[in-house]
């Protein structure tokens, strides 16, 4: 498996790199990833214990290792990643002129790709959880990549912190759950499931990260404003994949913990109902196409979650039916969403006007898919809906059965709207700008993807045979009981074909006498997305009181708390445990004697200095004579580093001087004059006092002798001074450099930053509005 | 346009000249005696200063035609790489290894893989002073 990470890696490297010469064609290389990863996952054979494993140690002390591991539901997965991704690449083709930045857009849909392979595969949960973050590092970039649109901007934005919120959670869900349970490793952990209350409360959050990147209520909100995407990402991510990953990780643990945790079951239920009722009636009143289908997607998802989060075999079983079937039928709907986005430059239903007489190819291809998802015989929708139903009767769960019909009355009614409203209906009264008989058929090329989706979702859904095996081999790998059912085209006349009627007949009803009264009534509800811009105002908000407060802009008030706390917490200390001094060498010879004496008169100097320029001379003086104290010691590389530092700030000093005032300003405020004597004073003192009481408490013996004796055999070097840098010691020395360049990054900006009015970046605050949803 | 000395200036591209060269030495000849790529990228930053005194900050920009957020990242890279090499090729992370070479001209030379380590400090202590120069120099050429 790490090949095909490493080969997606250097692909998408190689399409951000030659994006711009290759154009266009940037798409068709990055199809390569996906179409990897379909071929690597033919060739794979899982063998006769269904799995491939492949394991790295890497950070063995916090359980951290390399694993991966292939199992029926990593393959249904990989091959929803793979199948769906390539055909999204061609599309991605089709779609897009050559514009800028296509190099860029195509390197990230590999790398998410990338991730959301590694996602599946996983089987140690902080490698899971990497490439969770990952899958929301780049779907940020993506939903982000019109980044000139304030709206693509904000989507992007909410869809990041909204799913970064709930990863964080998940990470604190993963350590407690690992710590419960004594290992990192998935699977081990299935096997011997911890119950603790920890566990429990592990498994909790790990559950609000899967809500939230599966845009469950009430985090459904971010998906619909992720729609300012380009339409490649929202069939890819949004409805195939990135949406998918915490259903993927509720019924991995689902099957076991569902009989463990008392609230396991009702709360799936209660989220993934009010999920599906809330997304399918927000998608009724949705005007363009691609945000009725985002909502229909929230409420597709709630469906999904119902399924694979009650833990009862046959249920699941049909879950994973439906993850396949919504990923073909929905992709196919948002491809085509965004075929008529570009030839007719609009997706809004009330301007869209007798398209399907323009283009019949794409009409029949949308009507097949969304009849799909309306359940409706042969076709693979149907399959899997009825695979639920059925499940849903033989356990007599009415009330969710009864739940999940209304919410299939909802999905038919918004099926019916998305078909009528963009395909068949001319233009509303009223409307300036209708289009219709204009727009151009897309090319033929264009459609490949939907269409073929379209043919599996025929094929599949009149010889279920096809991918019986493939959803049968995931249901059984996190269930084996699950593994026992099969797919049918034709249940037979009985209760669920009754409900499966039943909702389609509400639907139409519902379609046609949508509850206007009821709208009314919904929209004065709060809203999430509301509220989620009413939190992140709130925050900004107390974050600029408490900067502040903090951050006064005063740098006397900065240096004189910095310098109290240098001078008390080392004082406490040292008065607490004083250790005592043996006796003190005044002057080790002349000369160390005069050279203490220049550099305490200097020093006296730059107190008293009424000039800028004069101070710093002073305290460059001091600098100097503590070389030749260094030089004196025989410490000829200090020496030198101390010197050349020293000439380096001076000339700093004065290319900075020149900006200042030639003298200090005079205190005239004595309370203020004698609080800078006093913290001065006190420095000065635990400065010293603090050397004599370190050199004093010596406990260890020092390392000199071992570092000299170790130098030159071990590490090539007769300086020792260097070889502690760059070799003994070479960690502390790369930490310091890092430090050294975060510093001059920090310099240039401070320097050369404007000040606040001539900005020309705006404050955080400024994004945060609300998406157009 | 500021007042130009000669004199100074003839002097200053001599000892600047020197300075770079003296650098260099530094830097290679850090293992074994006083130097290494802390103290040579000091060397060669105040050379950069005593440039940027004769000169303003155009005759230093003439100089240095690297970005310092390009040194920078360069350095911090060159000396991670040596790390993660010998993460690679040996047990540990930054661990060292010593290679004799023969070149022609100079016979043989001691390599070990602490030089590439210490380049790549030389060079962000470089891209420091560079940055702090060029931003300092130029605020204070606004006004």
């Amino acid at each position: 498996m790490i090949p095909v990470l490493v080969f997606v890696a250097a692909l998408a490297l190689v399409c951000g790199l030659a994006g711009e010469r290759l154009g266009r064609r940037t798409l068709l290389v990055g199809a390569l990833a996906p179409a990897a990863m379909i071929a690597w996952l033919l060739s794979v054979d899982l063998g006769p214990s269904d799995e491939v494993v492949s394991r790295h140690t890497w950070l063995p002390a916090i359980g951290f290792d390399i694993d991966f591991r292939l199992d029926g539901l990593g393959a249904l997965m990989v091959a929803l990643v793979g199948g769906i991704g390539v055909l999204v690449f061609v599309y991605a083709w089709g779609d897009f002129d050559h514009r800028e930045g296509l190099g860029r857009f195509t390197a990230h849909l590999v790398m998410f790709s990338g991730a959301m392979f590694g996602l599946v595969v996983a089987d140690n949960l902080l490698l899971l959880f990497v490439f969770w973050e990952l899958t929301s590092i780049t779907s940020y970039l993506l939903i982000g990549f019109q980044d000139d649109s304030a709206a693509a901007r904000a989507g992007a934005l909410q869809a990041l912190l909204v799913t970064g919120v709930g990863g964080l959670a998940m990470l604190g869900g993963i350590v407690l759950v690992a710590q419960a349970g004594d290992t990192y490793s998935l699977s081990d952990l299935l096997a011997d499931p911890p119950s603790t209350v920890a566990a429990g409360t592990g498994l909790a959050l790990v559950l609000v990260g899967a809500f939230t990147k599966s845009a469950q209520f009430p985090f459904h909100f971010w998906l619909p404003g992720a729609m300012a995407a380009p339409t490649p990402v929202s069939a890819y991510l949004h409805s195939a994949t990135m949406v998918k990953a915490g259903i993927y990780l509720i019924a991995r643990f689902a099957p076991v913990y569902a009989a463990l945790l008392t609230w396991w079951r009702p709360t799936m239920v209660t989220v993934g109902l009010v999920t599906m009722l809330v997304g399918g009636w927000r998608a009724l009143a949705q005007r363009d196409l691609k945000l009725l289908l985002a909502q229909g997607t929230v409420s597709q998802l709630g469906f999904i979650v119902i399924l694979v989060g009650v833990g009862i075999p046959e249920l699941t079983f049909a879950g994973m039916a439906m993850i396949l079937a919504h990923a073909v039928f929905k992709a196919a709907l948002f491809m085509v969403a965004g075929i008529v986005d570009h030839q007719a430059h609009t997706r809004d239903i009330q301007r869209l006007s007798r398209l399907g007489a323009v283009m019949p190819m794409t009409f029949a291809v949308a009507a097949v898919a969304a009849a799909s998802m309306a359940g409706i015989p042969a076709l693979l929708g149907f399959v899997s809906k009825e695979a639920a139903l059925e499940g849903l009767v033989h356990e007599r769960l009415w009330f969710v059965a009864a739940g999940v019909v209304a919410g299939s009355a909802l999905t038919v009614a918004y099926g019916l709207r998305f078909l009528w409203g963009g395909f068949v209906s001319t233009a509303d009264d009223g409307v300036e700008d209708p289009v219709g008989p204009e727009v151009p058929p897309p090319r033929l090329g264009f459609l490949t993807g939907p269409a073929l989706l379209v043919l599996l979702t025929i094929v599949a859904g009149v010889a279920p045979g096809v991918v019986d095996g493939a959803v049968v081999d995931a249901a059984r790998s996190v269930d084996a009981a699950a593994g026992e059912f099969h797919l049918a085209a034709w249940h037979g006349f009985g209760a669920p074909l009754g409900l499966s009627a039943l909702a389609v007949a509400l639907g139409w009803l519902l379609w046609r006498r949508p509850l206007t009264y009821l709208r009314g009534l919904t929209t004065r509800a709060p809203d999430a997305t509301r509220v989620y811009a009413a939190v992140l105002t709130g925050i900004n908000r107390q974050a600029a009181r408490v900067t502040s407060v903090l951050q006064g802009g005063s740098l006397p008030v900065y240096l004189g708390v910095i310098m109290s706390v240098t001078v008390i917490a080392p004082a406490v200390l040292m008065t607490r445990h004083w250790i005592p001094i043996p006796d003190l060498v005044l002057a080790e010879s002349p000369v160390q004697a005069v050279t203490a004496l220049v550099v305490m008169a200097a020093a006296i100097g730059t107190v008293n200095a009424r000039r800028r320029l004069a101070a710093v001379l002073f305290l460059g003086a001091v600098g100097y004579g503590v070389a030749v104290l260094f030089v004196i010691q025989g410490a000829p590389d200090l020496a030198l580093t101390q010197l050349l530092i020293e000439t380096l700030v001076l000339a700093l000093f004065i290319l900075v001087l020149r900006l200042l005032p030639e003298r200090f300003e005079v205190v005239r405020s004595r309370i203020r004059h004698f609080a800078r004597l006093a913290i001065s004073i006190g420095m000065g003192l635990t400065a010293g006092a603090f050397a004599l009481w370190a050199a004093a408490g010596r406990v260890h013996p020092s390392l000199a002798g071992e570092f000299l004796a170790r130098a030159e055999p071990e590490a090539g070097g007769k300086n020792v001074v260097n070889v502690i840098l760059t070799d003994f010691r070479a960690l502390d020395t790369l930490g310091e450099i890092t430090v050294l360049a975060v510093v001059a990054m920090g310099v240039m900006a401070l320097v050369l930053a404007r000040r606040p009015g001539e900005d020309v970046d705006a404050p955080l605050g400024d994004d945060v509005t609300e998406p157009s949803a | 346009m500021i007042r130009r000395s000669l004199i100074l200036d003839v002097l200053i591209d001599l000892i600047v000249r020197t300075a770079f060269v003296f650098s260099v030495f530094l830097l290679f000849a850090g293992h074994n005696a006083p130097g290494g790529g802390f103290i040579a990228g000091l060397v060669f930053g105040i050379a950069l200063i005593l440039k940027y005194v004769a000169g303003g900050i155009d005759e230093l920009r003439a100089v240095l035609t690297v970005n310092p957020e390009t040194l920078l990242g360069v350095g911090l890279s060159l000396a991670l790489l040596t790390g993660v090499a010998g993460r690679i090729w040996g047990e540990s992370f930054l661990e060292s290894t010593i290679v004799d070479a023969e070149l022609p001209i100079l016979g043989v030379v001691k390599v070990t893989s602490a030089l590439p380590f210490d380049i790549g400090v030389f060079i962000v202590v470089v891209g420091l002073t560079a940055a702090l120069v060029t931003s300092l120099g130029e605020k204070a050429s606004d006004r």
